[in-house]
């Protein structure tokens, strides 16, 4: 249905640029002239045909499913669960419905089948009578020889613009939706609560509605989402995975910069990125069923307790991941170090690792520390190695053979499955990455802006 | 001038240079006398440059660069297998086209060659070799109270004048200097002459330039080099009054170049 | 300390700090190696299953057929007591218990797979025709040297009853070895020996053709937007920062994203691949805008400038000529891009994607999971068999993120025009 009408608004489209440039052609007699080739015409009148008819369309499928939604509910004021009892209704309308059939339901369906097809209908004709309108507005332009060309590049320039909005419009999308279930998170629970409270074990908080909380389940869900443990856990495996990364993937690049031959480089360079175009899934796998394990039995062996999801595994894992963000930046960055530095040194009888060591890291230093930080930006948001490899108690520990859980598994726990979108343990996962957003985006922005600062000295 | 009177202190012989499959240099034979300044001259990309890289092998940095033939300091060939780099550079200071200062403070850009070399133990005489060196470069008036600030924050003629005290720092006994005064100004470009004339009572000193007036003012021998090859070594006076070879004679009355 | 001692040290520092890089460059090149082996170890034996050869007595009477014996007939008909009588004469069992574990010897579907041969032979009735039936994940376990034999038998999947009849199928020859169809062609499955990839393929093909869809027009024409026709102001400044850091947030924040809004305020239909492709899409944007803006500004102002010159407006100079030319680089880093997307996996289980979904999807707003997720799901099984399932799954994944890079790779050295 939905498909027909598109396929319908693209054939009146494609039909109106043939008509607008023989309406064109036709102008031309005796010593009228054109102000653009016909085609402009063409393309001038395809846009208005097609352009208001697809927005309308688009806009009314986006939020057709919600309106009639609502509405079918309003009418259905006492009715509990209304989520399932809206669905019960689509499934009864589609007949697949398999369960007891009240009357409810049927009178919803009834009403859904009457509003559906007013919906389609309506868009129908919207749609339409939007096509008519444009076209007989743009046609009637075409017949006073438009300047077609000025017009059909204005409008592309729109549409080029609201391309480039969709990057506003996500950040909006991303904040709206964290900060919409937070700022509810936040009225249940106090913020302090979550920020500097020890314990955290949203399981316990079996609360379906955070409207009708009594006084001692309020108690009990005040101390069940202290986030420290998680912090905690996400720090911690984040700096055993920098401990891995940072010197591995520092002289790697060091390495590859200053010493490594052309073809070391061609060849080892593009293997080491293999590493970064892995799915984190993989990693995940392999930590999970390898390196946790394999730390385990030798953990066994030295008469060690190893947990078989410990934090080491979970980091070891991550940080060899992340050599190759640090690698390949911290190579593109010595690399944009002036020669003549390295020769003023040189000159002077210092040795290679001297003058790297004295002259090229002490320039690059911004740089590198900028795609340091852009490494631990990573490591923090990393989800998949810690959900598979990590441990999902939340532990406070500074001991790397035990299990520790991050912020990401923690969301991932909390959402995977069936979500009741009004019980503070949903909206808690949203204002775990809330506060995950906000710190990635505090050190991408300051790591973006050295790295920034740092090529253009340089430039 | 008798050229016959001074000591040799760099003697080049039969030197080729390739950089890849494309020759450089073709047997250059050419001496240099001690103390004394000796200017190499020619259109840019004769050699020049290629040639005063080989006195400190500088070359060695590039990988597709092979060097073949011989250099002499002081009667010792300096591509020997058995002669450090290191102990070479240390011996033979340069001077490069673009000031290069470190991004470090002024203090620590002089102080950097003696560290690495090892050549001040206590932190007097490291105050010491600082100031002498700047002394010489005829840079401390001007620096003396602002040492602890970066480098590069001088202006252009300030900072070669860094470069050149921090090759003195490790006191070398000869000085190569890469076309210094190309990025400057006149202003500076005449301090940094008047510091080379400084210079050449205690340095050996070779100047690549393509400047034929910097080579009147500052030097006593000049060598001509033409598509890798030395076309007339002599005396600077003899070279720009009365050149023997037809080649130079059009360079120097710019009919080429 | 002599000079001779200074240098010597100083040189022995000089090979230390060398030794570090060459270790680390290597360290990073192992790892790779390890990584791929061991995958490629676990999963190379999944592209096979093990079959039981079992002489089926075509048994018509078993059939539960009322009237003639027609095609259509044989269709409706039920295999499941033939199937069993002619199994269980492959080895003499003494009572229920023992029969049981003679049929567990078979993947469940084993009725299935009889009736597929048997119903198209009609002719072979009251005949004797041997079918070779897939193996139960143990006996394939078992076959393919994955259960260690010597076990005390409460710690073993395999009974000694069982491991008996195994070792006289394979006497007779019947224990045989086939590639391995239902890999590519089953959906999801609790039995690793009938789980496949299908379902995940056709969930991952759809999700990334949305993606493609959506993402590939928008970042060109932003980039288009950004490199030639800005201002330079507040909302440009700003729109670039937002491109900047959305292309590295977190992907689980996308997965947020799509649950808050996609899900939850626009309704869209759960686990399928359409919310996966635009929560993706989303993702991807800022990842291929950067790159595609590289190249367009990699197409040197001489090229522009003579368009402008000639006459062309702005927007044929850009379109003729500029976009032409920094095409190569836009589909490289459009590829690079979606070859992230395809791999991507947290922002999918946020959505819904970890759904137990059997039926192979045949449109994107059918239930799915993709190829990612499939990894996720079946490592959390407990099933020796799905362990190998993983790592095929992982060498099909890796296998299609190689082809898209070295498209990308082989679009930017052959069509790029390297601009002196």
């Amino acid at each position: 249905m939905n498909l027909l009408l598109l396929a319908i608004i693209l054939a009146f489209s494609l039909s109106s640029y043939f008509f607008g440039r023989s309406e064109a052609r036709k102008l031309v007699t005796g010593n009228i002239k054109l102000n653009a080739l016909p085609a402009y015409y063409g393309y001038f009148l395809a846009l208005w045909c097609g352009l208001p008819a697809l927005i309308i369309f688009g806009g009314w499928s986006l939020f057709e499913s919600t309106i009639i939604k609502t509405l079918i509910l309003s009418d259905f004021s006492n009715i509990q669960s209304r989520d399932l009892f809206y669905e019960r209704t689509l499934s009864f309308f589609n007949g697949n419905f398999s369960g007891e059939i009240t009357n409810e339901i049927k009178v919803a369906s009834e009403r859904y089948a009457y509003l559906n097809n007013l919906a389609h209908n309506s868009k129908i004709a919207l749609v339409a009578s939007a096509i008519i309108a444009s076209v007989v507005f743009a046609y009637k332009k075409i017949k006073n020889n438009n300047k077609a060309r000025d017009d059909v590049e204005k409008i592309l320039k729109i549409l080029l613009f609201t391309s480039s909005l969709v990057a506003i419009l996500t950040t909006l999308g991303i904040i709206a939706s964290l900060l919409f279930e937070s700022i509810k998170f936040f009225s249940t629970i106090n913020i302090i609560d979550f920020l500097f409270g020890t314990s955290w074990s949203p399981q316990r908080a079996f609360v379906r509605d955070a409207s009708t909380i009594t006084p001692e389940e309020f108690l009990e869900l005040k101390d069940a989402f202290g986030s420290v443990p998680l912090f905690a856990g996400t720090a911690f495996i984040a700096l055993i995975a920098m401990c891995v990364a940072v010197p591995i993937g520092l002289f790697a690049g060091i390495y590859l910069a200053e010493y490594a031959s052309t073809s070391v480089r061609k060849y080892s360079k593009p293997i080491i990125e293999i590493l970064a175009g892995i799915p984190t899934v993989v990693y995940g796998f392999f930590a999970a069923l390898t390196v946790g394990p394999f730390f385990r039995s030798l953990g066994e062996s030295l008469g060690l307790t190893v947990s078989s999801e410990s934090a080491l595994a979970a980091g070891l894992i991550m940080g060899i991941m992340i050599i190759p963000y640090i690698s390949s930046l911290s190579d593109d960055i010595i690399n944009s170090v002036p020669q003549s530095l390295r020769e003023g040194s040189y000159a002077i009888g210092a040795t290679k690792s001297e003058t790297i060591k004295k002259v090229v890291i002490p320039a690059a230093l911004p740089g590198i520390i900028g795609s340091i930080l852009l490494a631990v930006s990573r490591a923090i948001g990393e989800t998949m190695i810690v959900v598979m490899a990590a441990g999902l108690a939340a532990n406070l520990t500074i001991n790397p053979l035990e299990s520790t859980t991050t912020i990401t598994t923690q969301i991932v726990m909390i959402l995977v499955g069936d979500q009741e979108f009004d019980s503070p343990k949903t909206q808690a996962a949203f204002a775990l990455g809330l506060t995950l957003f906000i710190a990635t985006l505090f050190l991408n922005y300051i790591a973006l802006r050295v790295v920034k600062k740092y090529r253009e000295k340089y430039d | 001038m008798e050229l016959e009177n001074k000591k040799i202190k760099i003697q080049a012989k039969n030197l080729n240079v390739y950089y890849g499959a494309k020759q450089a240099l073709f047997n250059i034979n050419l001496e240099i006398n001690q103390k004394e300044v000796t200017a190499l001259i020619g259109p840019s990309g004769c050699g020049k440059s290629t040639f005063i890289r080989c006195i400190n092998r500088m070359n060695d940095v590039i990988d597709i660069c092979k060097v073949d033939g011989s250099i002499e300091i002081d009667g010792s060939e300096i591509n020997d297998k058995k002669v450090d780099v290191v102990m070479l550079r240390e011996k033979i200071g340069m001077v490069f086209q673009k000031p290069n200062p470190f991004p470090k403070s002024i203090y620590d850009n002089i102080a950097y060659g003696p560290i690495i070399h090892g050549l001040a133990e206590e932190k007097n005489q490291m105050d010491n070799i600082v100031e002498t060196s700047l002394k010489k470069a005829a840079l401390w008036d001007e620096v003396k109270d602002r040492l602890d600030e970066p480098g590069t924050s001088l202006s252009g003629g300030q900072q070669q004048r860094l470069c050149i005290a921090r090759a003195l720092s490790v006191s070398p006994e000869v000085i190569l200097m890469d076309e210094p005064c190309s990025a400057l100004d006149p202003i500076a470009t005449a301090k940094i002459e008047e510091l080379i004339d400084e210079l050449k009572k205690s340095y050996t000193i070779v100047i690549v330039t393509h400047s034929m007036a910097q080579a009147v003012r500052v030097s006593q021998k000049t060598g001509f080099f033409h598509m890798g090859k030395i076309i007339e070594v002599d005396s600077t006076d003899k070279i720009f009054k009365n050149p023997s070879n037809k080649m130079t004679q059009d360079y120097i009355t710019g009919r080429f170049g | 300390m002599t000079k001779e001692e200074r240098l010597k040290k100083r040189y022995n520092s000089e090979k230390r700090f060398k030794f570090y890089g060459i270790l680390s460059v290597s360290l990073a090149m192992i790892f790779v190696l390890v990584l791929i082996q061991n995958i490629v170890s676990k999963g190379s034996s999944a592209f096979s299953r093990t079959t039981i050869e079992v002489d089926i007595i075509y048994n018509a009477n078993l059939l539960e057929i009322e009237g003639p014996i027609t095609k259509e007939a044989l269709n409706n008909a039920e295999f499941y007591d033939l199937s069993v009588e002619s199994i269980l004469k492959i080895f003499p069992s003494q009572n229920a218990k023992e029969e049981r574990q003679v049929l567990r010897l078979f993947s469940p579907d084993f009725e299935y797979e009889v009736k597929r041969v048997l119903s198209k032979k009609p002719n072979k009735i009251n005949d004797i025709v041997p079918i070779r039936l897939t193996a139960s994940d143990d006996v394939d376990q078992l076959n393919k040297g994955n259960f260690p034999r010597d076990l005390p038998e409460d710690r073993r999947r395999v009974s000694n009853f069982q491991l008996n009849i195994y070792d006289n199928l394979v006497e007779q020859d019947k224990i045989g070895k086939k590639f391995n169809d239902y890999f590519f062609t089953k959906g999801d499955s609790r039995d690793p020996e009938l789980a496949g990839i299908g379902g995940s393929l056709m969930g991952s093909f759809f999700t990334i053709v949305i993606c493609l869809i959506l993402s590939f027009p928008i970042a060109i024409m932003a980039s288009i937007y950004l490199e030639e026709f800005a201002p330079k102001n507040k909302i440009t400044d700003f729109i670039e920062i937002n491109i900047n850091n959305l292309a590295a947030v977190p992907s689980i924040v996308y997965g947020l994203l799509g649950l808050g809004i996609l899900l939850s305020v626009m309704e869209f239909p759960r686990s399928t691949p359409l919310v996966a492709g635009i929560t993706l899409s989303l993702m991807t944007l800022p990842r291929i805008i950067i790159p595609c803006r590289a190249s367009l500004k990699a197409v040197p102002p001489s090229i522009r400038e003579a368009a402008l010159s000639v006459g062309a407006s702005k927007f044929q100079t850009v379109f003729h000529h500029v976009v032409p030319l920094a095409m190569p680089g836009t589909l490289s880093g459009t590829i690079i891009g979606l070859a992230q997307a395809l791999g991507e996996t947290a922002p999918l289980i946020l959505i819904g994607m970890v759904a137990f979904v059997v039926d192979i999807p045949g449109t994107p707003v059918d239930p799915s999971a993709s190829l990612p997720v499939q990894v996720f799901l079946w490592s959390e099984q407990a099933e020796r068999g799905f362990v190998e399932k993983t790592s095929a799954t992982i060498m099909m994944l890796l296998g299609f993120l190689i082809v898209m890079n070295f498209i990308a790779v082989y679009l930017r050295q052959k069509f790029e025009k390297k601009w002196n």
